[in-house]
């Protein structure tokens, strides 16, 4: 390929010192991701996904070796020039959905365009909200409040405010884990569609159902990766949602 | 910074909470509305002080005679007989004096037109309104000819006035003093009632010849006033007055004593200075308190918030700007807060104005003073909490459960 690569890590260490005890949480892990990759970093807990999640998504640096997030080299940033990469490169995609409470989708999605180095005009940020909300199939949701959507919805708010300053990469942090199985294949369905479009995905996930959906998986164990390939008989959402329907269907037609 | 973004996003967070935003508020407001208010009331009781102050003429000075002392008694100032005529007379010469009247009081008995009063009957020169800043509404003083031929003319207040000649112009008739009869040549405005609570309409003014030979007869004055110039050197001609006098006088001992209004308007308003400071004090204190009250809740809503600040710095928002939200969220708590008690302070003070008919003045250097201490109070209050908020690792906040 001859791109230069999104994430390029090179030999990242990450040590924690916590008390009397140094954990070794990622041992030299190098990995490239390419743009219009859509990978799945999977690993059971404790094999360091998450601290390598933290480190790709800018919120931690690296303990030793090179980040290079879209040619900048991340691991030597302070705080708030990763806040300002965090901004215009990542967007992030949480368990959890970490929407604010009380506040309409498009005010959660307008949000970033808040932290922006350039100023975005109101008229601009709203035009830009409803245009992710549009992409994540939400358009007519806009002033509802997270209570008043569904689980699903309300991760698709968080996919629009990740994808609203247009960034490089799409993180999410076990994205399906708050939601049911249909609702999991849906919210897949959205990434496949966003990826489709060019979107370079990274997605930390313990789920193998899930990480079928991707198109690559790397697989961590112990803070270093034991395996990276690509996804063989790649689940489409499409079809897994009509295997789903029939199935429940005849579920229905038993009882 | 990006202020306005900070702005948009402070704004939005106190809107999601009406109800604590209001009652955080409501420390700010009952302090800043009780500065405001015990301010405008205490400076309009003042101010109406100082009016009735300077109704009796800013640089008069009073010279009063000398103490009495019979035995171990002693009179007080005014009790014995020692300014005369001719020491007015001397002090009309000094410098910086423009205005000179010799004083005589004695309560009698006025009949006119069938009718009786008791009022005070005070014998003055023609200088005697322009001293007191009093005009002649009906009329025309006496002259100085009227002095010099001890001339049986008055000039009598409104309260005399209604009270003899219910219905009538009192110019041109005749007034009767200790059965003398005495032509009222003019009346004097109204100019109601003094500090002490004296109706100074409550007046007949006659000469003080014709006072002090034909309604009584002595040869001493009860005081002197004096007019100076400007305020400026009234200190000057008050020392240069008693200086004349100790001289004529040919005493060691000061047999009289110079006052000025000044010194009596500072008097009384020092008494409510003093109250009003009393009341701000108060009302500073519940200001601290409501200052408190804006940490505290800052405090409980940065803990409560630990997962937004979270999710804030994970879609790139700076420690700057947490700080500045965080701040600018307690500031517009606090500025609010000002805004509705100044609002609630200038309005209390215009019903008691309205109900009581008290005058009350709006203390804008108080509403200057309240916008900048409550605004200060927001940043003072705020800044720790947001300090705080600003200070979180992005990880530890986004996994706060």
């Amino acid at each position: 390929m001859q791109t230069n690569p999104v994430i390029k890590l090179a030999d990242i260490h990450k040590v924690y010192h916590t008390g009397e005890v140094d954990v070794h949480a990622v041992r030299g892990i190098s990995l490239d991701i390419f743009p219009g990759e859509f990978v799945a970093i999977m690993g059971s807990s404790g094999s360091g996904k998450s601290t390598l999640m933290n480190m790709i998504g800018a919120l931690d640096r690296p303990s030793d070796g090179n980040y290079l997030l879209d040619g900048i080299d991340v691991s030597t940033l302070d705080r708030d020039a990763l806040a300002d990469v965090r901004n215009e490169k990542i967007g992030f995609v949480f368990q959890g959905f970490n929407l604010l409470s009380r506040t309409s989708a498009l005010e959660n999605v307008e949000m970033p365009m808040l932290y922006n180095r350039h100023r975005v005009q109101s008229h601009e940020q709203r035009e830009r909200g409803l245009h992710a909300l549009d992409l994540v199939g939400l358009g007519d949701r806009a002033g509802h409040h997270p209570n008043q959507l569904s689980g699903g919805q309300q991760q698709r708010v968080a996919i629009a405010r990740a994808l609203v300053n247009k960034p490089s990469l799409l993180l999410a942090d076990e994205p399906t884990g708050n939601l049911d199985s249909q609702t999991s294949i849906e919210i897949m369905g959205v990434f496949q569609k966003l990826n489709d479009q060019g979107i370079t995905i990274v997605m930390v996930t313990h789920e193998l159902d899930v990480a079928r959906f991707t198109k690559r998986m790397v697989i961590l164990r112990d803070g270093q990766i034991v395996t990276d390939e690509a996804v063989q008989n790649r689940s489409a959402a499409d079809n897994e949602l009509q295997r789903l329907r029939t199935a429940q269907q005849a579920v229905k037609l038993a009882s | 910074m990006r202020i306005l973004a900070s702005l948009k996003i402070a704004g939005r967070a106190l809107r999601r909470n009406k109800m604590r935003s209001l009652l955080t508020m409501l420390g700010i407001i009952i302090g800043v509305g009780a500065v405001i208010g015990s301010v405008s009331l205490t400076s309009g009781a003042t101010k109406q002080v100082e009016d009735q102050v300077s109704s009796l003429g800013e640089s008069v000075i009073t010279v009063f005679s000398g103490n009495f002392t019979s035995g171990a008694m002693r009179g007080g100032w005014g009790s014995a007989p020692t300014l005369t005529v001719a020491d007015a007379e001397a002090i009309s010469h000094l410098k910086n004096v423009v205005a000179i009247s010799p004083e005589v009081r004695d309560r009698k008995q006025v009949l006119a037109n069938g009718l009786n009063w008791n009022t005070q009957v005070m014998g003055e020169s023609p200088d005697y309104p322009q001293i007191r800043n009093w005009g002649v509404s009906r009329g025309a003083m006496f002259s100085d000819q009227d002095v010099r031929s001890l001339a049986k003319t008055a000039v009598i207040g409104q309260t005399v006035a209604d009270e003899l000649f219910p219905n009538e112009n009192p110019v041109g008739e005749t007034i009767r003093i200790q059965n003398l009869p005495f032509l009222v040549v003019g009346v004097l405005t109204p100019k109601g009632f003094n500090l002490f609570g004296q109706d100074q309409d409550d007046t007949v003014v006659v000469p003080y010849t014709s006072h002090m030979h034909r309604i009584t007869t002595r040869i001493f004055v009860n005081d002197i006033l004096v007019e100076a110039a400007n305020d400026k050197v009234i200190t000057d001609v008050q020392q240069e007055i008693t200086d004349a006098l100790l001289i004529r006088h040919r005493s060691k001992e000061q047999d009289f004593t110079v006052r000025n209004q000044l010194e009596l308007m500072q008097t009384v308003t020092a008494t409510q200075r003093a109250m009003g400071f009393l009341l701000a004090g108060v009302a500073a204190v519940s200001l601290v308190v409501g200052g408190i009250g804006i940490m505290n809740i800052m405090l409980v809503s940065v803990t409560e918030r630990t997962r937004e600040i979270g999710i804030r710095m994970a879609v790139g928002a700076r420690a700057a700007d947490i700080l500045v939200q965080f701040l600018i969220e307690a500031v517009t708590l606090s500025a609010i807060g000002g805004v509705i008690g100044i609002a609630g302070g200038v309005g209390f003070s215009r019903a008691v104005a309205y109900f009581k008919d008290m005058p009350t003045v709006t203390p804008v250097l108080w509403i200057v003073i309240a916008v900048v201490s409550s605004a200060l109070i927001g940043i003072i209050s705020g800044f720790y909490p947001a300090w705080k908020a600003s200070k979180l690792d992005p990880i530890d906040a986004l996994h706060y459960e």
